[in-house]
């Protein structure tokens, strides 16, 4: 049954092609393109060090990614799936214990009610979520003539291109092209749909002291705070890439196994069928 | 098929068992010496890979069940705690998202493959009907497993396909608007809305497995269709279920979980969209509201009728058109490889549903609501013209003489060799003589 094991080859040619396609597929970037009919601009591949399928967080810039988040964004944004003890877990920046307490330590948390029946003020502990700073959104939008500064937790999965367009929004800020009407309040940007963004440039060179060496630009600062959305959006990224490794390789020796058992008990038919024939 | 059991007892226990309850004896004669015709291709391995689907999903969600909280309050802050503070929470729920699309794929696959062969001529009309029926109950369970999440598209999609209902109004005004209340429990999606879609998704999986059961069952009276739709003739037409089939499409299954591995390792959200990392906001409607994938074609007949009423009657038929296909096609032969005239039909008809997984994806004006009109056309003529007229007019091409013969050719087929056992006759006779002798015993 010559037909058969041809077919057999071509399944495993397909699956060869299909798998490092499916890998290529960034995380973040990996969805459809987006319907027409609306104006989407072209979003620049930036290159990641999650990349799938061995890709994991630069911790350094995870670390640097925070601090951006926590001097600019942070002031507006709030992230309140996070917690301050996911900045010591692997995977992430990896804070120290030593230094998470103490950035969870420099934020106030309204906690309560105590035995007199009031909530009080107090030091937040690696336990608490991310403090928002706005109460509700209502104040968020008062403060902010009129627009929502959305919740950061998950939005580098929340965007098309993710990453790569967090990283074009925050660097696409420009002189609006000569005819184009940009309204009060807004800002012209080259990546935002429509290209009038309520947020005003939020970086800019030298804004942000980095300790490690790096250079304080606005692509940096951009890049940074990028990759950082990213792990907030996907904490458990390296852990499913090293364990995607080890099924994999576990997979493909057992399909290579059962190819060789299918291969081996069809066998026996062909014998049987040539015994009849003799 | 029907066949003498063919089991043993082999201890005083089996013995004891079997006259009470003769559960091994089913398995053994069903699952291990079940005849098979002997030329099934790979498509025929996708209902074993079904079935291992329809395990992953229930196994998974029964998980994510503990942890999920079905609340417009609670439940995406849920979704994203499975994700980040349950052990292997992001395991568990991308194995049961993806899985959702990889079960989508194996049924389309399964479904075509049935339709090609004409699985669902007689005397499998009843396995037909079944797989049909799993088939809606899949398409129901799945879009209320995907609102679950309550993110944008979530809610949207409840809001869009919910409403759907209202357009009974233009039969009998009110009708339709009731319906939808009763079926939101209240004047809006919400919260009564959330927890009868969770209870719901909950039972569903559970019906699917009853009626997978009988789908199996009415597939064990006649026993498998095959590539050449002619009928086993002969116990050498046929090989036991185990090992053969066991070891085949458990080979077909480890290649497709590869694939399924792939997807839920490095690309986990390749087949969702981003705007359901949002979370659900009445007040605010996505700019394009678009549905899974695996809902696209019938989303784009949908809306490629004009009226609200006949839009939902179209997407209605296009589904249930499939329970009248074995009385729609008229064609003696079963397999459409013996089909000459009805094969481009058939090409054509796959390639309009790809086209219309595309056209839905769109928006609906200028040329893609042209394309979108004409591929509907095309889907409903496929069954209601294409498939009876075809059938009267066209001359099949000439069927092997059995399945034995179809595989090993008809030099060492049984009838032939029996006649002449010569040397002469095991070389190959040129392609001519092959096809005249196809015909004699024809």
């Amino acid at each position: 049954m010559r037909s058969l094991s041809r077919l057999e080859l071509l399944m495993a040619f397909l699956l060869a092609l299909a798998l490092p396609g499916v890998a290529l597929a960034e995380d973040g970037s990996s969805a459809a393109a987006p319907p027409l009919g609306h104006d989407y601009p072209e979003i620049a591949h930036q290159s990641w060090s999650f990349t799938p399928p061995f890709g994991t967080y630069d911790n350094a810039q995870l670390q640097r990614g925070f601090r951006v988040y926590k001097e600019v964004c942070s002031n507006c944004h709030s992230m309140r799936l996070l917690s301050y003890r996911n900045l010591g877990e692997p995977g992430g920046p990896e804070f120290s214990p030593k230094a998470v307490e103490v950035l969870a330590g420099q934020v106030q948390v309204t906690d309560g009610p105590n035995e007199k029946g009031e909530m009080f003020q107090r030091p937040a502990r690696p336990s608490d979520r991310f403090r928002s700073p706005f109460a509700n959104d209502q104040l968020a939008r008062n403060a902010n003539s009129g627009a929502l500064p959305p919740d950061l937790s998950v939005i580098a999965k929340a965007r098309e291109g993710g990453p790569d367009y967090i990283y074009a929004l925050l660097t696409g800020y420009r002189q609006p092209p000569a005819g184009f009407e940009v309204a009060q309040g807004m800002h012209y940007n080259a990546a935002f749909s429509g290209h009038q963004v309520a947020m005003p440039p939020p970086l800019s060179d030298g804004v942000i002291a980095y300790t490690d060496g790096t250079k304080p630009t606005l692509d940096n600062y951009a890049r940074d705070v990028s990759a950082y959305l990213m792990w907030a959006a996907e904490p458990k990224l390296e852990e499913r890439h090293q364990t995607g490794a080890r099924v994999m390789i576990f997979l493909i020796v057992f399909l290579v196994i059962m190819y060789l058992a299918k291969r081996t008990v069809w066998t026996r038919l062909h014998h049987r069928d040539a015994t009849h024939a003799a | 098929m029907a066949h003498p059991s063919t089991y043993q007892p082999g201890s005083g226990f089996e013995r004891w068992l079997d006259a009470r309850l003769p559960v091994v004896r089913v398995m053994h004669d069903q699952f291990v010496v079940f005849p098979t015709p002997r030329n099934l291709n790979y498509w025929w391995t996708f209902g074993g890979i079904l079935t291992f689907m329809l395990a992953v999903q229930i196994a998974t969600g029964v998980v994510l069940a503990m942890h999920y909280v079905p609340t417009p309050e609670g439940a995406f802050d849920s979704v994203e705690r499975i994700m980040r503070d349950v052990n292997w929470g992001w395991f568990l729920r991308y194995t049961h998202a993806v899985g959702a699309s990889m079960f989508f794929l194996a049924v389309y696959i399964h479904t075509v493959r049935g339709l090609y062969y004409g699985s669902y001529k007689a005397p499998r009309e009843v396995v037909w009907i079944l797989g049909v029926l799993i088939l809606l109950l899949m398409i129901a369970t799945a879009f209320m497993g995907y609102s679950l999440v309550w993110g944008q598209m979530s809610f949207w999609a409840v809001t869009v396909i919910t409403n759907l209902f209202s357009s009974l109004d233009a039969v009998i005004p009110g009708l339709g608007t009731k319906l939808v209340e009763w079926i939101w429990g209240g004047f809006s999606v919400g919260g009564p809305t959330l927890n009868r879609l969770y209870s719901l998704h909950y039972l569903f999986p559970f019906v699917i497995a009853g009626v997978v059961l009988l789908h199996i069952w009415a597939l064990h009276i006649p026993g498998n269709n095959n590539p050449t739709g002619i009928d086993v003739k002969s116990a050498k037409d046929t090989v036991p279920f185990h090992p053969y089939y066991t070891i085949k499409d458990g080979f077909a299954l480890v290649a497709f979980i590869v694939l399924f591995a792939a997807i839920v390792f490095y690309a986990p959200n390749l087949l969702g969209h981003p705007d359901n990392y949002v979370p659900a906001n009445p007040l605010q409607t996505p700019p394009h509201i678009v549905p899974e994938w695996y809902f696209l074609p019938f989303y784009a007949i949908l809306r490629a009728i004009p009226n609200k009423l006949l839009g939902v009657a179209a997407l209605m038929t296009s589904i249930s058109i499939l329970f009248f296909v074995p009385w729609l096609d008229t064609s003696k032969v079963r397999s459409t490889s013996y089909r000459p005239i009805y094969k481009w039909f058939f090409w054509a008809f796959v390639l309009t549903c790809i086209a219309l997984g595309y056209l839905g994806s769109q928006q609906p004006e200028g040329w893609y609501l042209i394309f979108g009109r004409v591929c509907t056309i095309y889907y409903f003529a496929f069954f209601l013209v294409v498939m009876p007229v075809t059938g009267l007019i066209e001359r099949p091409r000439a069927l092997p003489g059995s399945i034995t013969e179809s595989v090993l050719g008809p030099e060492e087929s049984g009838e032939i060799e029996e006649t002449k056992n010569t040397k002469e006759t095991k070389a190959t006779p040129p392609p001519a003589a092959r096809k005249r002798k196809r015909e004699e015993v024809l």
